[in-house]
């Protein structure tokens, strides 16, 4: 009997602990369909504005302004996507999705996400448009880990990926294109998948 | 001698219990967000946070944001001490006893 009692304790310890500092786990359809949307994004772009990838992509050009409103587009879809069906997710679990540890994740994931943004577009207006890719997957990664202690599930590790990634691509200029697809398109569909089977044995 | 001697009376209660595992994994949580993840009356938290701070287990901040009181909680290090031990023995007791 007092066993029992004891045992519940340390049940109550458990889910006080991981419900006030944990976010609810992202949702891993929201992970394939963002890497579906990051394909999609470079197709096109590979298609209609990149007939010849190795030309130089000119600052103020038609064709970089497209593909900025191209990698903002993608980034919207997969917040928003994120963003619903998390709180889809939440509502069924009977969970709230707006709270102290929301606001955390978000500001520790935009932390390094804003500061590389930032830095790439200082680095894109000098010119240096060779390691943009790198950059961005590297970034990404770090806020992935940096976040990942507000969140359920393995999202570091995905984090760990984007990081290694992005070291790979900046050893091999010229491949941003590709490791960015790498990264950004399958990467995710990998990890929802692996997300959204797991989600659905338990 | 028996393993129920560390188990700490203070911690016994399901409503203590909850607002030091909150504070275990939080630097600082305020009185809405405890009274909302445990779901109890704000006299009622109020009574074992009074309780908590006076053995020294949590400290009290009372502040203002514009004209709303605003009070924050965090662990002493002797809270975290005592909770730990508690855990522990909590474990102990359910690892005899199975």
């Amino acid at each position: 009997m007092e066993s029992k009692k004891y045992l519940n304790d340390i049940i109550q310890i458990k889910d006080m602990m991981s419900r006030s500092s944990r976010f609810i786990s992202l949702s891993g359809l929201s992970g394939i369909l963002a890497g579906i949307y990051a394909i999609t994004g470079a197709v096109i772009a590979y298609i209609f504005l990149l007939p010849d990838i190795n030309s130089d992509v000119i600052l103020h050009s038609w064709n970089f302004r497209m593909i900025v409103a191209i990698l903002i587009a993608v980034a919207i879809l997969s917040f928003v996507t994120a963003y619903l069906l998390t709180s889809r997710k939440a509502k069924k679990n009977n969970e709230k999705i707006w709270d102290d540890t929301t606001k955390r994740l978000l500001i520790n994931f935009l932390i390094p996400l804003v500061t590389g943004g930032i830095y790439i577009l200082i680095k894109l207006n000098s010119q240096h448009y060779g390691l943009t890719g790198s950059l961005m997957l590297i970034f990404y990664g770090l806020a992935l880990v940096n976040a990942s202690k507000y969140t359920i599930g393995n999202i570091k590790y995905l984090g760990y990926a984007e990081i290694i990634i992005g070291l790979i691509c900046a050893a091999f200029p010229g491949y941003g294109f590709w490791f960015w697809i790498l990264g950004f398109g399958l990467l995710h569909i990998i990890y929802g998948s692996l997300m959204y089977f797991k989600e659905q044995k338990g | 001698m028996g393993l129920i001697d560390n188990i700490n009376k203070l911690f016994d209660h399901r409503i203590r219990l909850g607002i030091m595992s909150i504070l275990m994994v939080n630097e600082e949580v305020d009185f809405n967000r405890l009274k909302e993840l445990l779901n109890v009356t704000d006299g009622n938290l109020a009574s074992h946070t009074k309780t908590l701070e006076k053995a020294e287990y949590i400290k009290i901040e009372k502040s203002f944001i514009g004209k709303k009181p605003n009070t924050r909680y965090s662990a002493t290090k002797l809270g975290k001490l005592s909770f730990k031990k508690h855990i522990e023995a909590l474990e102990h007791i359910i690892k005899n006893q199975t």
